[in-house]
């Protein structure tokens, strides 16, 4: 063939291959585009379910606190405190309020708009200042979670009554109060202070982020040493051609693919049963997460340890450091930043999961906020996972506003890496 | 005294070491660059990465059916030259191109030039074999497949044998053209790697320092081969070895930093050098 | 005097901190006596570390056989002792679980049955007098140690290679616990699967059509039903995990693709660690999103096209399944694309192909073995993941591959028999281990060859 042809030839198969060209291309960016829009999909939908979480609704009552209620006679003490009947100062106030509401049905209806821990709010009130006996005053008390459902426009009011739990006298006492100013969404602060509760609108994260909490300082206390000791060992100290060693690092390398359920099964059948421990509690559940950060951090810090070019180890023995002392004063300080932020990205793994304390046991319906290792306590991801699951609408929006919390932990560890990593980069 | 070492102590003697002159001033190109009916024609050529300028004003022609060698020391910019005319430097995300480059006539860096039927026109063979993890039938397939240039397959057999048989390698494969191309050594590699440059017929054929990696056997079946292939093509060579440039060209271009100090016919550059650093690094005073 | 156990470790570390100093003082001493420190083989604070460890060492080894072993000694000898009466199984379980709860919840005057208040009692006061009588003992060691230690210094001591061989030890030591956990893991799982083997016939469990094992315990037969046949619940996860797939190969690989070839280095540095974001969100989140956002829209999708879609369908966990992998896929792939060198790039420009050309013809080929390894590591995955599948897909053990069904997985199988409180020994909790090991060995050996392909390939090019 003639060199003109050639270049002809090749002219005329250039159009189809421009075409083909522009339509792979058009894949590869379509495709990264969907990967970003689920990611952005995630997102928004979380944060716009959960956002009204972030405040309740409240209704202001004018309470007296009659002095009757606090003595049979005699004095007034913090035994008579406790034990007043909150329930009927709350109900009276309520009537006050919406004056007319008759007949049995609807008097129930009329004290349940109010959420029923607000006696317990009344009674930590006068605990802390007696002085509020013989007083009337205007309190702002917890709504019922179907009422700060309704006032947050997640209820549709005019569907039939029989299709949603609040009724319709329920929905004329709210707009009610709040045309007079007595009904508003403040600021939950409830939720960052309470444990699980039946009741939404009571049900707070802060008992489940503690026990995650206590879960995450055995696992950071247990696997960083393990696990830099192990990589240093690895890296170091091990003979290069022994079968012992290719068998800890294969072990290693498959530990850090199986499935997290599987720690969990090992917890379950080892730490609880043949070691006796107590189920749902933060010791256990540390251990496992532990035992399954483990190969990870093993990794990143082999890798970080690698990363420290080995003239530096030859200059330390060059003027007659040991091993242990060339390592310790000069290969470890370089490769610190590298393991600690393998660590970090560990912890932020070890953060969000839930399968293997599931297994365990942490997945207790737990109110108190745990004060020790050994206490019974649930995990935030659990929580997240125990909320999913209840019927009641207002649950919906408080799992999404933990699932929010959550994402912030997790985001906030992985920046805290992130700056880690870029400070203390070396160019070497 | 052995002779090796008479001969040392001669060039010291010639030659004391501050008489080397790296600094001096590099002027115009010496020696006629131009040639008549040239294959690819250079003019005023600079190439920069970044800030730095690799290439300044350099304009050389490449004739028809000639072997041209670059030869000078390491960061002269040979390299960077010989992969301007086939523009692989736009691969290179910080290397910039100016001024003029032309195969047959067109400039090949203008806008609307298509880089694609260029490269099958300048083909390139690398410093180090580069044989694609394919079977060797496929590997010399791969550029006429590409450009659609066999009509059937019974064409495409015999491209694949041409070009082998002309890269020399035809003997040594032929029972066995389904077998992986890196399961050759690496003389056999790098032929396959020409074999497959060929196979797109080119006009001008690069070939950037590619005996380099290979053992004084093989260079010398590839520069045989280059004898060869020059009854076809023009090649140009980027060579560090200056006896190799000796054997196997025409014409010789000497660079330095980035200039093109001298050029001619590859006798006179290496026994009668007209620039004064030409001279030096033909005799080895630096390097 | 009552000795707890924070006094004991308390104590012990007191007399590790005095011998610390004294046996820095000490060699000191003998330092300056013989001429400075450096006549001495190693420095002063080797030494002291090597007494001090001496101390510490001892009363670190008593302390955690005290912590790991007594209570189950001490209530092992009470029950040989009071409740030899009651039958062996019921007697090891039950009665430990009762004593444990009693002393754990520290009410002991508030348990019903005046045996297990006995027990109890008994329980506390044992505990008592051992840790007093440990205490005495392991402090005299302890200081008998610490005064030998202090004698044995002079400066031919190596007390620095001492300590080094020491810690080198332990470091030797706690890479093994690498194999000890995959041992438990193996042991543990393997043991009560066994068990649970002994009750359902091995065929019966790998080959069986009909999981239902809540009918299989109300009516007693526990085998003979063949109510733990796994079959449906391998179906259900291969369906799911398929689906998974089918949505993350091919978006991860060509957004792999697009960012290594095609993308702009300032892109590529501002969409990765988005991508890695995906990555990072915990799964129990993918699942509640499925659950209350991909479930119900696939749902009214299906219905406004008249098709019957369940609302836990395989699809709607199978889609954010893929979801969760895509970043894995597009991470390993971007890796072994990277890992290609540029002279293949080259050689393949150098002919006149287009990038497309290149990627397709030269690049995928190349990076194959890689990316399959990957692909392997991300089934691995998607088989094993549980959050999403328990929140998002169904408990209903069914037998099909229409993705708009409801379908259960092995790793929902496993929550659902073990969350609750169960007995230990019943066999719905044996079968979930059956499961477990199930799982276990199959995604070992999906891993094993991922691990396998992709370091070969590797070795390929480095």
């Amino acid at each position: 063939m003639s060199k003109k042809k050639i270049v002809d030839v090749v002219n005329r198969s250039l159009r189809k291959r421009y075409i083909k060209e522009a339509v792979f291309k058009f894949f590869g960016h379509f495709s990264m585009a969907l990967g970003l829009l689920f990611l952005a999909v995630l997102f928004f939908t979380i944060v716009s379910k959960g956002y009204s979480a972030l405040f309740a609704t409240e209704i202001k009552l004018d309470i007296e606190f009659n002095k009757s209620f606090f003595s049979n006679g005699s004095s007034v003490n913090n035994k008579t405190i406790k034990n007043a009947d909150y329930r009927k100062m709350i109900n009276l106030a309520l009537h006050r309020a919406l004056p007319g509401v008759q007949g049995k049905k609807e008097k129930r209806e009329l004290h349940s708009i109010v959420s029923d821990n607000a006696e317990y709010t009344l009674r930590d009130l006068v605990l802390e200042n007696p002085s509020l006996i013989s007083q009337t005053k205007e309190i702002w008390l917890l709504a019922d979670d179907e009422v700060d459902m309704l006032n947050k426009g997640l209820t549709k009011k005019t569907s039939k009554e029989s299709d949603r739990k609040i009724t319709n006298n329920q929905i004329g006492w709210a707009e009610t109060l709040q045309n007079v100013g007595r009904l508003d969404k403040n600021f939950n602060s409830t939720f960052f202070t309470s444990g699980d509760s039946r009741e939404p609108e009571q049900a707070g994260i802060l008992a489940a982020s503690v026990g995650s909490l206590l879960a995450l300082i055995i696992t950071l206390f247990l696997s960083f040493p393990i696990g830099a000791a192990t990589a240093i060992y690895l890296e170091e100290f091990a003979p290069k051609n022994s079968k012992l060693i290719d068998l800890i690092e294969v072990n290693i390398n498959n530990l850090a693919a199986v499935p997290s359920i599987i720690f969990g099964l090992l917890g379950l059948a080892i730490f609880i049963n043949f070691f006796g421990m107590p189920r749902s509690v933060p010791a256990v559940g540390g251990l496992v997460l532990t035992l399954m950060t483990l190969p990870t951090i093993v990794i990143t810090s082999r890798a970080a340890l690698k990363s420290v070019p080995p003239s530096i180890k030859e200059a330390a023995l060059g003027v007659g450091a040991s091993h242990m002392q060339s390592i310790v004063h000069h290969i470890l300080p370089l490769a610190l930043p590298g393991m600690l932020t393998g660590t970090i990205i560990g912890m932020a793994r070890a953060l969000g999961e839930s399968a293997p304390l599931l297994m365990i046991g942490m997945v207790a319906f737990i109110v108190d906020v745990p004060k020790g290792f050994f206490e019974p306590s649930a995990a935030l991801p659990v929580q997240i996972f125990l909320w999913a699951d209840s019927p009641e609408r207002a649950f919906l929006e408080k799992t999404s506003a933990a699932t929010m919390i959550l994402l912030v932990f997790l985001i906030l560890m992985n920046l805290m890496a992130v700056i880690l990593r870029k400070r203390f980069e070396k160019r070497w | 005294m052995s002779k090796l070492t008479q001969q040392k102590e001669k060039f010291q003697k010639q030659a004391p070491r501050q008489d080397v002159h790296l600094e001096m001033e590099i002027g115009d190109t010496i020696g006629e660059y131009k040639v008549a009916n040239p294959r690819m024609t250079t003019r005023n050529v600079n190439a920069f990465y970044g800030k730095k300028q690799a290439i300044l004003n350099v304009s050389l022609d490449i004739a028809k059916n000639e072997v041209i060698s670059m030869i000078g020391p390491s960061g002269c910019g040979k390299s960077t030259f010989i992969r301007c005319l086939n523009r692989m430097n736009d691969t290179i995300e910080t290397c910039r191109i100016e001024g003029e480059i032309k195969l047959d006539g067109v400039d090949i860096y203008e806008s609307s030039y298509d880089v694609v039927p260029l490269r099958a026109q300048v083909g390139m063979v690398f410093q180090k074999p580069n044989p694609f993890p394919k079977s060797i039938y496929d590997n010399v397939a791969y550029g006429p497949k590409l450009h659609g240039l066999a009509t059937d397959k019974t064409d495409l057999d015999e491209i694949v044998h041409t070009s082998l048989e002309r890269a020399g390698l035809l003997s040594e494969v032929k029972d066995r053209f389904e077998e992986p191309g890196t399961s050759l050594s690496g003389g056999q590699q790098q032929r396959l790697c020409i074999a497959r440059t060929i196979a797109v017929n080119p006009e001008v054929i690069l070939m950037d320092e590619p005996c380099s990696a290979l053992d004084p056997i093989a260079t010398a079946k590839i520069e045989d081969l280059i004898e060869q292939l020059r009854q076809n093509f023009s090649i140009c060579i980027v060579t560090h070895s200056m006896q190799q440039a000796a054997r196997v060209s025409q014409r010789t271009a000497y660079f330095h930093l980035g200039y093109l100090v001298e050029v001619g016919e590859t006798s006179t550059i290496f026994t009668n050098p007209k620039h004064k650093l030409t001279e030096e690094y033909i005799t080895g005073r630096f390097g | 005097m009552e000795i707890s156990l924070p006094t004991l470790s308390i104590g012990a570390l007191i007399v590790a901190i005095t011998t610390y100093f004294l046996a820095y003082r000490r060699s000191r001493n003998i330092a300056n006596k013989a001429g400075g420190v450096h006549m001495l083989h190693s420095l002063p604070v080797h030494y002291a570390m090597r007494s001090a460890l001496w101390c510490a060492i001892p009363a670190a080894i008593v302390l955690i056989l005290w912590i790991t072993l007594h209570d189950k000694l001490i209530l092992h000898y009470i029950i040989t002792e009071n409740f030899s009466h009651l039958a062996q199984e019921v007697r090891n379980f039950e009665i430990l679980n009762n004593i444990k709860n009693a002393i754990n919840n520290e009410a002991i005057y508030q348990i019903s049955n005046p045996d297990i208040q006995l027990a109890a009692a008994q329980y506390n006061e044992i505990k008592k007098e051992t840790l007093t009588t440990t205490s005495f003992y392991s402090f005299a060691l302890i200081i008998t140690l610490s005064i030998i230690s202090l004698i044995q210094i002079n400066p031919k001591l190596q007390a620095r290679n001492k300590i080094e061989s020491f810690v080198k030890f332990v470091l030797a030591t706690s890479s093994t616990l690498a194999i000890f956990t995959t041992l438990g893991i193996v042991l543990s799982v393997l043991i009560e699967a066994v068990r649970f083997f002994q009750s359902v016939a091995f065929f019966d469990f790998i080959f069986g059509l009909e999981w239902s094992p809540q009918i299989a315990i109300r009516e007693g037969q526990v085998g003979s039903t063949g109510a733990f046949g796994a079959v449906p619940l391998f179906v259900g996860t291969a369906l799911i995990s398929l689906i998974a797939m089918i949505v993350a190969v091919p978006i991860g690989l060509m957004t792999a693709i697009y960012l290594s070839e095609y993308a702009s280095r300032k892109m590529r540095s501002i969409v990765k660690p988005l991508l890695e974001i995906l990555a990072g969100i915990p799964t129990v989140v993918y699942g509640f999103f499925a659950a209350i956002t991909v479930a119900p829209t696939i749902r009214s999708f299906g219905e406004s096209y008249g098709l019957d879609v369940a609302s836990e369908s395989a699809l709607a966990a199978g889609l954010v399944m893929g979801i969760m992998i895509i970043p894995f896929v597009s991470s390993i792939s971007d890796d072994v694309i990277n890992a290609v060198p540029q002279s293949l790039r080259d050689g393949s420009y150098s002919l006149g192909a287009t990038q497309s050309e290149t990627i397709k013809q030269v690049i995928v080929p190349a990076a194959l073995p890689g990316i399959v390894g990957g692909v392997l590591l991300a089934i691995s995955r998607a088989i094993g993941e549980t959050m999403i599948v328990v929140m998002a897909a169904g408990l209903a053990a069914n037998n099909t591959f229409n993705p708009l069904e409801a379908v259960t997985t092995v790793t929902v199988q496993i929550v659902t028999l073990l969350v609750g409180d169960q007995e230990f020994d019943s066999p719905k909790t044996l079968a979930a281990f059956a499961l477990g090991l199930t799982l276990f060995v199959i995604t070992l050996i999906l891993n094993v060859i991922a691990l396998r392909v992709v370091r070969k390939y590797r070795e390929q090019y480095e």
